[in-house]
C-alpha cells in the first residue's frame, strides 16, 4: 500500500503502522485467549483430578500401630506388658550402598556384631519397603547423634515401638507363648489390611491363639506434608484400637511353686480349677527366655536353645507326648466297670506276673525283681489301684473289647484336645483297632491289650491331658474344657460357652468308689507290707487335707521281659518318667493337678512330691482362711466372665 | 481520547513547578494498569518476610528508574540509541569472560559492591531504541536491505544470549524484534514467506538444540515420563492451577505451593500461585491488566510523532507482552519450560527494572508528542 512512496510521509506512516499495530494487538489477544482457554480446561474442566492430585500430593495416610492387649493374671498380675522403645531402622530399599550407611551409623551408634546379625536376619525376613530395626532401644544421646544428620539419610527412621515384654520370662514362658516380628511369610499369612504397620504378631501360646483380640485395630492419621516429605500437621486421624486385655486363670505364685516343685529337673505341671476348667498353672520345665524372641534371638544362642538335650523350646505340658503308665489305671478300672467286665468285689491273685491263655510269656508286675516274684497277693479294684497292680489291670484290659476301653478314654479326653484356647496342644495318641490296622496294618492282638492296661504300650498322651483326667474324675465324670482365659474386656469370638457334659458311664457310686480308692494311694499308710498306698510314704504321712490320686511311671526305652531293669546303668535320658495325677480335697475338689518328672523314674517317690507342693501352695493358704471363716468357697467358683460370641473354636468335648 | 489532569499544559507556577513536575511526564493509565500488576506482585508470594520487603525495594527503584527516564525527552533517547545499544552488546560480550555462574548458566555480571544483573534483560530496552533509530530516518516500509540491517541489530544479541546459554530471552527478543519489522511495514507476502522458511527449519533447530532443552520439549508433551525430575515443575505448577479452580483456595492457603511442592512458587513460577490461591478469576482478572498495559501501551505507539517513538514504544510493551504470554504458556504447560519471569509479579530486580525504564520511556515518548 506504501509501495510508491519516495519521500518520507510521516502521516501515511502512521497509519500504516496503526494498521499492522491493531494486527498485532488482535494476535496478542488470540493468545491471550488460547492461555484463558488452558486455564479454563485446567481450573475448570479438570479441576476435580487436580484437585485430588493436590490433596494427594498434601497428605500422607500413616499407620498407628495398635498396642497389643495386656495379659494378666488371674490376680491381676502383669504377664505380657509392651514397653516403649527406640529404635534405629533401615528402610533397606532406599539405600543404595548398605555397607557405607551402617559404617558411618556405627560412628554414631553403638552397634554390635550381635545386632549385624540380627539385623542381617531381620533383612532377609522384611517386609519390602519396611524400615528394618539395625538397633534397638536406643540411648538419648545415640538419637541425638542421628537426628543430627538425619536429612542426609532419608532412609534412616528413628521408629518407637512397643517391645512385648514378658516380666517372668523363663517361668510363664511355655504357658503364654510370645510374639516374634512379623516377616515375609506371615505377611503372606496374614491379613494385609489389619497387619499394615503392625511389627509383632502371636507365635506359640496364648499370644498366638488370642492373636485376633489381643492385636486390636490398626489406626492411622493422615497428616499434611511438604515435598520433603516433612510432616507439618496431623489433619485428621482415626486412633488404633488397642487390642483386648486378657486375664488367665494363670496364677503366677502357683506357678512359681510349680517350677520350684520341680527343682530344675525336666518335666511338666499343669494344674487346673476343677470348677471353672481354668489353667491355674502350666510348667514346662527347662523353659526359655520369651524375651529374647521378641528383639529376635541372636544365632548362636538360638542354635544352643535348639540343641540341648533339655529341648528348652519345646512345650513339654502341652505338646510333650508320653506313656501315661499307671496314671491310666483307674480309667481301665472305670471303662471295665462301665461295661460289667469287673465290679468293686471281684478279686484276682496278683503273683506278679500275667499270661495270656495259652501263652508263655509272662507280662510283669513293676515291683517284680529278679529273685523276688513281687505281687500284690489278693487284690480286688480297690486296691488294684492304690497298690497299682500290674496284673489286675493286664487281666481287666483283656476281658473288654479294646475300643470299648478306647471309646471310654476318648470320653476322658486321651487322643484329642479338649483344651479350648491352648495354641498347639498335642492330642496324644490313643490306640484302637482301626488305628492299628492303619497305622501298623497289623490286627489288635490280646498283648495290645495288655500293654494298654498299664498305660503303656502305643499309648500316649500330654500333661495336659492327665491333668484334665484328673479334673474329670475329681468332677465324677462331669467335664469341663480346659481353658486359659479367666476373662476379657471385651468380646471374644468363638468363646464356647457350653455347660458342662457328662461322661456317659459307668454310674455315679462308681466314680465315687474310684475316688476312694485313689485317695487311698495317698493316704492309705501303716497297713503293712503291701497294704500302703503306693504314694503314702512318700506324701500321705504329712498331709493337711484328703487327697486323690494316681501315680505313674512310664517306660522310655522297652525293657525285654525278664531283663533286669537298672537305674544306675541307664542313661539318665533313658529313665523312666514319673507321673502324677492328683486332685483335693478329694470330697470337693478345687484342684486338678498333673506332674511328669521326664526320666524321673518313680511316680509316687519323685512325681507325687511334686504334685502335692503344687496342691499345698493352692489348697493350704484357702483351707487357712476358711478355718478362720474368711472364705466359704475353696475353688474359684468365679463364673467366667468371657463374652461368647458365635461358634466354638475348638472341638467340642464328646460326651 | 484518553486525557488526564497530569497531560494537560499548566500554566507555570514556581511553587507548584517542582510538586507537578514529575507527575506530568507520566502516563497515569499505564501508571495505574502497571501499579495494579506490581500489587498482584506484592500480595501474592508473600513466603517470607525479607523476600517480600526486597520486592518492596526493588520495584521502588525500579519505579525510580521509570519516573527518571519519563522525564527525559525522547530525543536523546534516538541520539543515545546507537551507544545504548553498543553498550548493552558489549556487556553481553563481556558476559562469558566476566560473568558469573548462577544454575548452570553465565547470565550475569556482578558490580563491584555486590550487585548482579543480566545483560540480556537491558538489551530488552536496547535493542527496540537500536531498531527504532535505525529506521527512524529511513524511508516505510523499508528496503529490503534495511530490513537485513534491522534483523541485524536483533540477531547479534540474540546469538550472544543464546550462548550463555539462555533459550527463553533469546526467543523472546528475537521474537519482540521480529514483531518490530512487522510494526515496521515489512510487505505481509515477506513476513509469510519469512514464516514458512522458519517452519521448515524447524526440525533443523531440533538438531542443534541441546540435550537437556530437547529433553524439556520432550517434558512438555509428556511430563509423566518423568515425573519427580524433569516432570516434576510442569506437573506441579499444572496441579497447582488446577487445584485452584474457580475461586481459588483462598490467599495463603494454596497447599502447592505454601508446602513446596511448586518449584520457583516467587519466580518464574509465581502465576501458579496466582492459579491455586485466587483461581481463574484471579488469574483472568491479572491477565485482564496484562491486554489493558499493552493496549495501553500500543495505543502510545500509534499515536507517537515518528518512527523512533512508535518503534520503541510498541517494542517495549510488545516485549513485555510476550514475557507474560511465554511464562504464563510455559507455567500452563503450553510451552516448554525457559527462564521466562512473569513481569512485574516474579521477584527479581533486573527484568523489573528494565521493564520499568522501557515504560519510562514510553511515558516520555506519550508525554513529549509534541516537540
Amino acid at each position: 500500500m506504501t509501495e510508491s512512496l519516495h519521500i518520507k510521509d510521516t502521516r501515511l506512516e502512521q497509519r500504516a503502522f496503526a494498521a499492522r499495530a491493531i494486527v498485532i494487538f488482535f494476535v496478542s489477544l488470540t493468545l491471550v485467549l488460547a492461555l484463558l482457554a488452558r486455564l479454563v480446561q485446567l481450573q475448570v474442566v479438570e479441576h476435580d483430578s487436580y484437585a485430588t492430585r493436590a490433596e494427594e500430593n498434601r497428605t500422607q495416610t500413616q499407620l498407628v500401630a495398635p498396642d497389643r492387649g495386656l495379659i494378666y493374671d488371674r490376680n491381676g498380675v502383669l504377664l505380657a506388658d509392651n514397653l516403649p522403645v527406640r529404635s534405629l531402622a533401615v528402610v533397606v530399599e532406599l539405600v543404595p550402598d548398605l555397607d557405607a550407611l551402617i559404617a558411618t551409623l556405627r560412628e554414631r551408634v553403638d552397634i554390635t556384631e550381635a545386632d549385624m546379625a540380627q539385623f542381617q536376619r531381620r533383612v532377609r525376613r522384611r517386609r519390602p519397603h519396611e524400615p528394618v530395626a539395625l538397633k534397638l532401644n536406643l540411648t538419648q544421646a545415640e538419637i541425638a547423634r542421628v537426628r543430627v544428620d538425619g536429612h542426609r539419610w532419608p532412609a534412616v527412621r528413628i521408629a518407637d515401638e512397643n517391645l512385648r515384654h514378658y516380666p517372668f520370662a523363663a517361668l510363664t514362658a511355655h504357658a503364654l507363648g510370645s510374639v516374634r516380628r512379623v516377616t515375609a511369610e506371615d505377611a503372606e499369612r496374614l491379613d494385609a489390611e489389619r497387619y499394615r504397620g503392625v511389627k509383632f504378631v502371636g507365635r506359640l501360646g496364648v499370644e498366638k491363639f488370642y492373636e485376633d483380640v489381643l492385636h486390636g485395630q490398626v489406626g492411622w492419621q493422615r497428616v499434611e506434608v511438604d515435598a520433603r516429605g516433612r510432616v507439618r500437621r496431623v489433619v485428621d486421624a482415626t486412633p488404633p484400637v488397642a487390642g483386648q486385655n486378657l486375664t488367665l486363670h494363670l496364677d503366677v505364685a502357683l506357678q512359681t511353686a510349680a517350677a520350684e516343685a520341680l527343682e530344675g529337673r525336666r518335666g511338666a505341671v499343669v494344674a487346673l480349677d476343677v470348677r471353672s476348667g481354668g489353667v491355674l498353672a502350666l510348667v514346662s520345665n527347662p523353659g526359655y527366655d520369651p524375651n529374647l524372641f521378641v528383639v529376635g534371638v541372636d544365632p548362636a544362642h538360638y542354635r544352643a536353645l535348639v540343641d540341648s538335650r533339655d529341648t528348652p523350646l519345646f512345650n513339654r505340658a502341652t505338646r510333650g507326648r508320653y506313656a501315661p503308665g499307671s496314671t491310666f489305671k483307674p480309667i481301665v478300672g472305670l471303662a471295665g466297670l462301665s461295661v460289667g467286665a469287673t465290679d468293686w468285689e471281684r478279686v484276682l491273685n496278683d503273683r506278679g506276673e500275667f499270661r495270656l491263655p495259652g501263652r508263655a510269656r509272662a507280662y510283669r508286675d513293676w515291683s517284680w525283681q529278679r529273685g523276688n516274684a513281687g505281687g500284690q497277693g489278693i487284690v480286688n479294684l480297690r486296691k488294684a489301684i492304690y497298690r497299682s497292680s500290674n496284673v489286675y489291670f493286664y487281666d481287666l484290659a483283656t476281658r473288654m473289647d479294646v475300643d470299648v476301653l478306647s471309646d471310654f478314654a476318648g470320653q476322658l479326653g486321651f487322643g484329642r484336645v479338649t483344651a479350648i484356647d491352648i495354641a498347639d496342644a498335642d492330642p496324644g495318641l490313643l490306640p484302637s483297632r482301626i488305628w492299628k490296622q492303619g497305622a501298623k496294618g497289623e490286627p489288635w492282638y490280646a498283648g495290645d491289650s495288655v500293654n494298654l492296661g498299664i498305660g503303656q504300650g502305643n499309648l500316649l498322651a500330654t500333661p495336659l491331658q492327665l491333668a484334665t483326667v484328673a479334673m474329670v474324675i475329681a468332677n465324677r465324670g462331669s467335664w469341663i474344657r480346659p481353658r486359659m482365659l479367666l476373662s476379657s474386656d471385651g468380646a471374644v469370638p468363638g468363646f464356647p460357652t457350653a455347660t458342662p457334659t457328662r461322661v456317659t458311664a459307668p454310674g455315679a457310686e462308681h466314680w465315687e468308689r474310684m475316688v476312694d480308692a485313689m485317695e487311698e494311694v495317698v493316704h492309705r499308710g501303716n497297713q503293712g507290707f503291701r497294704e500302703n498306698g503306693t504314694a503314702w510314704f512318700h506324701i500321705g504321712r504329712d498331709i493337711g487335707y484328703r487327697m486323690a490320686g494316681k501315680s505313674g511311671t512310664a517306660q522310655v526305652v522297652g525293657i525285654a521281659q525278664g531283663e533286669e531293669y537298672d537305674e544306675e546303668e541307664l542313661d539318665e535320658y533313658q529313665r523312666k518318667h514319673a507321673w502324677f495325677i492328683a486332685f483335693a480335697p478329694a470330697d470337693d475338689p478345687a484342684i486338678a493337678v498333673s506332674a511328669l518328672v521326664e526320666n524321673g523314674g518313680g511316680g509316687s517317690s519323685v512325681a507325687a512330691p511334686v504334685a502335692k507342693a503344687v496342691i499345698d501352695a493352692w489348697l493350704l493358704p484357702r483351707l487357712a482362711k476358711r478355718a478362720r471363716g474368711e472364705a466359704p468357697a475353696l475353688a474359684i467358683a468365679q463364673t467366667p466372665t468371657v463374652r461368647a460370641a458365635g461358634p466354638g473354636l475348638a472341638p467340642a468335648p464328646g460326651a | 481520547m484518553l486525557d488526564n489532569r497530569f497531560t494537560r499544559h499548566m500554566p507555570w507556577q514556581p511553587v507548584t513547578a517542582a510538586a507537578r513536575a514529575y507527575p506530568q511526564r507520566l502516563d497515569l493509565p499505564l501508571l495505574l494498569f502497571l501499579l495494579a500488576i506490581i500489587t498482584f506482585g506484592l500480595i501474592i508470594p508473600s513466603h517470607a518476610q525479607d523476600a517480600f520487603v526486597g520486592q518492596v525495594l526493588r520495584m521502588g527503584v525500579a519505579l525510580g528508574f521509570m519516573v527518571a527516564m519519563a522525564h527525559v525527552h525522547p530525543r536523546w533517547y534516538l541520539r543515545a540509541a546507537p551507544f545504548i545499544y553498543l553498550g548493552c552488546l558489549a556487556l553481553l560480550i563481556a558476559v562469558p569472560f566476566f560473568g558469573i555462574v548462577v544454575n548452570g548458566s553465565r547470565r550475569w555480571l556482578e558490580l563491584p559492591g555486590g550487585i548482579r544483573f543480566q545483560p540480556s534483560e537491558l538489551m530488552k530496552v536496547a535493542m527496540p531504541l537500536a531498531v527504532g533509530w535505525y529506521l527512524n530516518t529511513r524511508r516505510l516500509p523499508p528496503r529490503l536491505t534495511h530490513v537485513v540491517g534491522c534483523l541485524a541489530i536483533v540477531a547479534v544479541p540474540a546469538l550472544l544470549i543464546a550462548q550463555q546459554p539462555d533459550l527463553g530471552t533469546t526467543a523472546l527478543l528475537s521474537a519482540a524484534g521480529l514483531f518490530l519489522i512487522v510494526l515496521s511495514g515489512v510487505r505481509w507476502r515477506w513476513i509469510f514467506a519469512a514464516g514458512a522458511v522458519a517452519a521448515a527449519a524447524a526440525p533443523a533447530l531440533w538438531m542443534v538444540m541441546r540435550e537437556y532443552q530437547r529433553e524439556r520439549v520432550r517434558t512438555l508433551f509428556d511430563p509423566e515420563r518423568d515425573p519427580t525430575g524433569a516432570g516434576w515443575n510442569i506437573i506441579q505448577s499444572t496441579t497447582a492451577i488446577g487445584s485452584g479452580g474457580v475461586f481459588g483456595k483462598g490467599l495463603d492457603q494454596g497447599t502447592q505451593s505454601r508446602l513446596d511442592f511448586l518449584p520457583e512458587a516467587n519466580t518464574d513460577f509465581v502465576i501458579a500461585v496466582i492459579g491455586e490461591e485466587l483461581g481463574l478469576i484471579g488469574v483472568t482478572s491479572l491477565l485482564l491488566v496484562y491486554v489493558a498495559a499493552l493496549a495501553r501501551g500500543l495505543y502510545i505507539a500509534t499515536t507517537a510523532s515518528d518512527t523512533f517513538g512508535r518503534l520503541v514504544a510498541s517494542g517495549v510493551t510488545l516485549t513485555f507482552f510476550l514475557y507474560v504470554f511465554v511464562n504464563i504458556a510455559m507455567v500452563c504447560g503450553l510451552l516448554p519450560v525457559v527462564g521466562a519471569p512473569l513481569p512485574l509479579v516474579s521477584y527479581g530486580g533486573t527484568s523489573a527494572i528494565s521493564i520499568l525504564a522501557g515504560f519510562g520511556i514510553v511515558m516520555s515518548i506519550q508525554t513529549h508528542r509534541n516537540w
